[in-house]
């Protein structure tokens, strides 16, 4: 007897269909899988005998040939478990086949028969949407996470015995929370929680109104991981699809379990981190750093401390908006729609322009400025140094707090958006040199300054570009339609100085 | 440039302490001594079981061939019979014979005849060192006094750059080959030199550099300066025997504080508790030289920054860092930021590592 079930392979952080085929004949007792699966799914049938067995059912005596459909996509992990038992299980009668139909089913077994948390329901539950499935049987632990998908209808079932209960007939046990929107977010820190550092500040407003990526410069301990940390907590909140995909890439990585994700993430991965961890990869490819800050940060901190390899797998993904990876003949895509930070000392002991408390060379001056330069540096808008607060700072109240700054932020990408309608890009850090020409209007004394600049040799011809780009936020910080020679000036002042441009002229 | 007319007996000699620059590189211990040796003592002193083959190759020296290798190697020759040698090298007990000029040789000849400062200083110097030792010699070349060192990286270089930045003149001295930059990473410094000033050598262009021509070098750096600047040494530095050459050479020295607590101040202020001149900026230096009114070229303040400015450039200028600076302006944070990038846009102030604005010029 033949019995199809359907479940999902996620595919990068894709979910594709899979039909779970199972037959059982009679014949010498046999169980084949087939279907390229990986270790965890030849494993499966262990679990699934044990699981079927200590649900109460008989394991059918006879040849069980059990094929994942369609053969050429490669299927990793036991989320393949339920659909497979489930399959017996009709296959042998013991549960009514007729029911399957319009179910997917998802979940790993244990050999007691309960279904265990797995990772990438969200992924599943909206691959079953897509596909017109009507129900989804997964974990109870997935079960808020599923029903962020509307228009499914998600069973959330403890075991083996009581997702083959609801097949039978049964009532689907309620869903563990009503509501899965008021799993809210952790609390996010807070900008009031920062005092003094007025120009990092300033940046970090600058930085989150216009989309621009943002390098802090200072001495360890001063406070750059601080003010990254709480770069989020001004961003414009996810829309709810954002939130959706947020939560999905964060569902598949296994390091999220419940609920909508509302806050933006943050993402800090440690210096010592290799190429494939911070831009995706591996076998089968697992979403990188870069993935898992989509719609957020990256922050990198002690950049010149990172491999090259590592910061130049991050080119296309800061390019492109996302990361191509391929494996065998196969190719997927990640989403990496991040803003990128990132922090350094100025000189590898850290203390240069503190008092006179550098011991660096010129030469290890010079080598750690070579570190810096590179591709990845030229994808950053703003430098501002970070410095020790003062001691009267420190008592003063907080200059600014998150709620007010997330409201200019928003102010400002409103009339970012309002102005590059139509262009492909959502604020001032996406426009390309074409959109800069077009949208970018200054005021006389503004296009005198930047031409000065230019002449000087102070800014190349990228540089003047991001001065522009940058110039056009602060402008859109204070409402102002064309941009100010004090616009220009500001701008200057937190440019991005690379390679030669960050050493003195001499 | 063609080889200048140095005698035989100066060029042999030149030739023997390269050719016996192996030896003496084991003797290294008392080589102002050994300097000062003539032909035969020398030879008896340091050659030791090849002083027979030494006498052989001396007898045979070609001082036609030695010519012609300077000028292929675009050195020029100057001996100590010469009317150009610098006569700031007769104070020397062991004067070179040969100085190797890569460079004009009239524009040494003029160059030694005017004022020089020697500034010395570690070749691993703290940021505001090698500040202080480029607006010093900024400072000097500005007034036209020739800056001479010793073209090492760190403080030397710093000092050979800020006085080529102010269109000023400066001599290096090198411990051989001056037709090659050492150490090699200065290149770029040693074609400003040879273009806007010289780089001068005792010893001939096939010479390898070994350990006892640094002290050897350094003398000719005491010498060649009327006054000696420490700018960062470390304990038993290079240049604190330069400073002690100088003042056995009855030079007046100065030094330039830093923070106590750095060992790379331990020499400056070792020389300053010894009653070295403290030097704070190039008008300490110009007055030891020409007296209090005596200065040869107005150093003069160049352009000063707009009136809307300056309470920020004065603010930056007393040494406190931007956000400081802002407050005691009084400007916010936004307009201060703009007036920082207007002053660096002017050139009134540069950006060092660490976000901190020193002053230029």
């Amino acid at each position: 007897m033949l019995a199809r079930v359907a479940t999902f392979a996620i595919d990068g952080v894709q979910p594709r269909q899979v039909w779970v085929e199972v037959d059982l004949r009679a014949g010498l007792p046999a169980f084949t899988i087939v279907g390229l699966g990986d270790t965890a799914v030849r494993e499966s049938r262990d679990r699934i005998r044990a699981a079927i067995l200590n649900s109460g059912f008989k394991f059918p005596d006879g040849r069980i040939t059990a094929n994942l459909a369609p053969a050429f996509l490669r299927k990793a992990g036991p989320g393949f478990d339920a659909a497979l038992a489930l399959g017996v299980l009709a296959a042998s009668a013991q549960v009514p086949a007729a029911a399957l139909a319009g179910y997917a089913v998802f979940g790993e077994l244990s050999l007691g028969g309960e279904l265990r948390d797995s990772p990438g329901a969200l992924a599943v539950a909206e691959g079953a949407r897509r596909a017109g499935c009507a129900r989804l049987i997964v974990p109870r632990s997935r079960a808020r996470e599923a029903a962020l998908v509307d228009g499914l209808g998600v069973v959330a079932v403890p075991s083996l015995r009581a997702a083959a209960d609801v097949l039978s007939g049964a009532k689907p046990p309620p869903l563990p929370d009503a509501d899965p929107r008021h799993s809210g977010p952790r609390q996010a820190p807070d900008l009031a929680d920062v005092r003094g550092q007025q120009a990092p500040l300033l940046a970090l407003e600058i930085a989150a109104a216009g989309g621009h990526n943002l390098l802090f410069e200072g001495a360890p301990g001063t406070g750059k991981t601080m003010l990254a940390r709480r770069l989020p907590s001004i961003l414009p909140p996810l829309s709810r699809a954002e939130a959706i995909e947020v939560t999905r890439i964060h569902s598949v990585a296994g390091v999220h379990a419940d609920g909508l994700i509302n806050s933006r993430p943050f993402r800090a991965p440690h210096h010592t981190i290799s190429p494939a961890g911070l831009a995706g990869g591996g076998s089968p490819p697992r979403p990188g750093e870069a993935t898992l800050a989509d719609h957020g940060v990256l922050f990198l901190d002690e950049l010149s401390e990172f491999q090259r390899t590592s910061l130049d797998a991050l080119r296309q993904p800061l390019e492109d908006g996302h990361v191509t990876i391929v494996r065998g003949q196969r190719s997927l895509r990640f989403p990496t729609r991040f803003m990128l930070l990132a922090a350094t000392n100025p000189c590898p002991c850290g203390f240069a322009g503190v008092d006179d408390r550098c011991s660096c060379g010129e030469v290890e001056l010079r080598r750690h400025r070579r570190r810096l330069s590179g591709p990845l540096l030229d994808r950053m808008d703003l430098l501002v140094d970070v410095r020790r607060p003062s001691d009267e700072e420190l008592r003063r109240p907080p200059l600014t707090d998150s709620t007010q700054a997330a409201a200019r932020v928003a102010e400002a990408r409103e009339r970012q958006r309002r102005r590059l309608a139509g262009t492909g890009a959502a604020c001032n850090g996406e426009m390309d040199v074409r959109l800069v020409g077009s949208r970018v209007a200054l005021q006389e004394g503004a296009a005198e300054e930047l031409g000065r600049a230019y002449r000087s040799g102070l800014l190349s011809a990228r540089g003047r570009h991001r001065v522009l780009r940058v110039a056009r936020t602060v402008a859109d910080l204070g409402a102002r339609d064309r941009i100010t020679r004090e616009d220009i000036l500001l701008a200057l002042s937190l440019r991005q100085r690379t390679g030669a441009e960050l050493t003195v002229p001499s | 440039m063609t080889g200048g007319s140095a005698c035989d007996e100066c060029l042999a000699r030149s030739w023997l302490l390269g050719r016996l620059a192996a030896h003496l590189d084991v003797e290294r211990g008392r080589i102002i001594a050994l300097l000062d040796l003539g032909e035969e003592d020398l030879i008896r002193a340091v050659a030791g079981r090849d002083a027979a083959a030494v006498r052989a190759e001396r007898l045979a020296f070609d001082a036609g061939a030695y010519r012609e290798r300077c000028a292929d190697a675009g050195l020029g020759l100057i001996c100590r019979c010469d009317a150009g040698y610098p006569s700031a090298l007769w104070a020397l007990p062991a004067e070179p014979a040969v100085l190797h000029v890569a460079g004009q040789l009239p524009r040494l000849a003029a160059l030694t005849a005017g004022e020089g400062v020697a500034i010395v200083g570690a070749r691993r110097a703290s940021p505001y060192a090698l500040e202080a030792a480029r607006s010093l010699a900024r400072g000097l070349g500005r007034a036209g006094v020739t800056v001479i060192s010793g073209m090492a990286s760190g403080i030397d270089a710093a000092a050979h750059e800020g006085a080529l930045d102010a269109r000023g003149a400066s001599i290096a001295v090198l411990p051989a080959a001056s037709q090659r930059p050492y150490p090699p990473a200065a290149r770029a410094l040693h074609g400003r030199l040879i273009a806007a000033g010289a780089v001068v050598s005792e010893l001939g262009p096939d010479v390898a550099v070994r350990r006892w021509m640094f002290p050897a070098r350094n003398r000719l750096i005491a010498a060649l300066g009327a006054m000696v600047v420490v700018v960062a040494a470390r304990r038993r530095s290079g240049a604190l025997l330069t400073a002690e050459l100088a003042q056995t050479l009855e030079r007046p020295v100065g030094a330039v504080p830093g923070q106590v607590t750095a060992p790379l101040s331990w020499g400056p202020h070792a020389l300053i508790k010894r009653g070295a001149f403290l030097v704070t900026e190039p008008a300490d230096v110009l007055e030891v030289l020409f007296g209090s009114d005596g200065v040869p070229v107005a150093a003069g303040p160049g352009p000063a920054p707009a009136a809307e400015l300056q309470p920020l450039y004065e603010a930056l200028a007393d040494g406190h860092a931007p956000a400081e600076a802002f407050q005691q302006a009084g400007l916010d944070t936004v307009r201060g930021l703009a007036a920082l990038a207007a002053l660096e846009l002017g050139g009134f102030i540069h950006r060092r590592p660490g976000g901190h604005f020193s002053i230029a010029g």
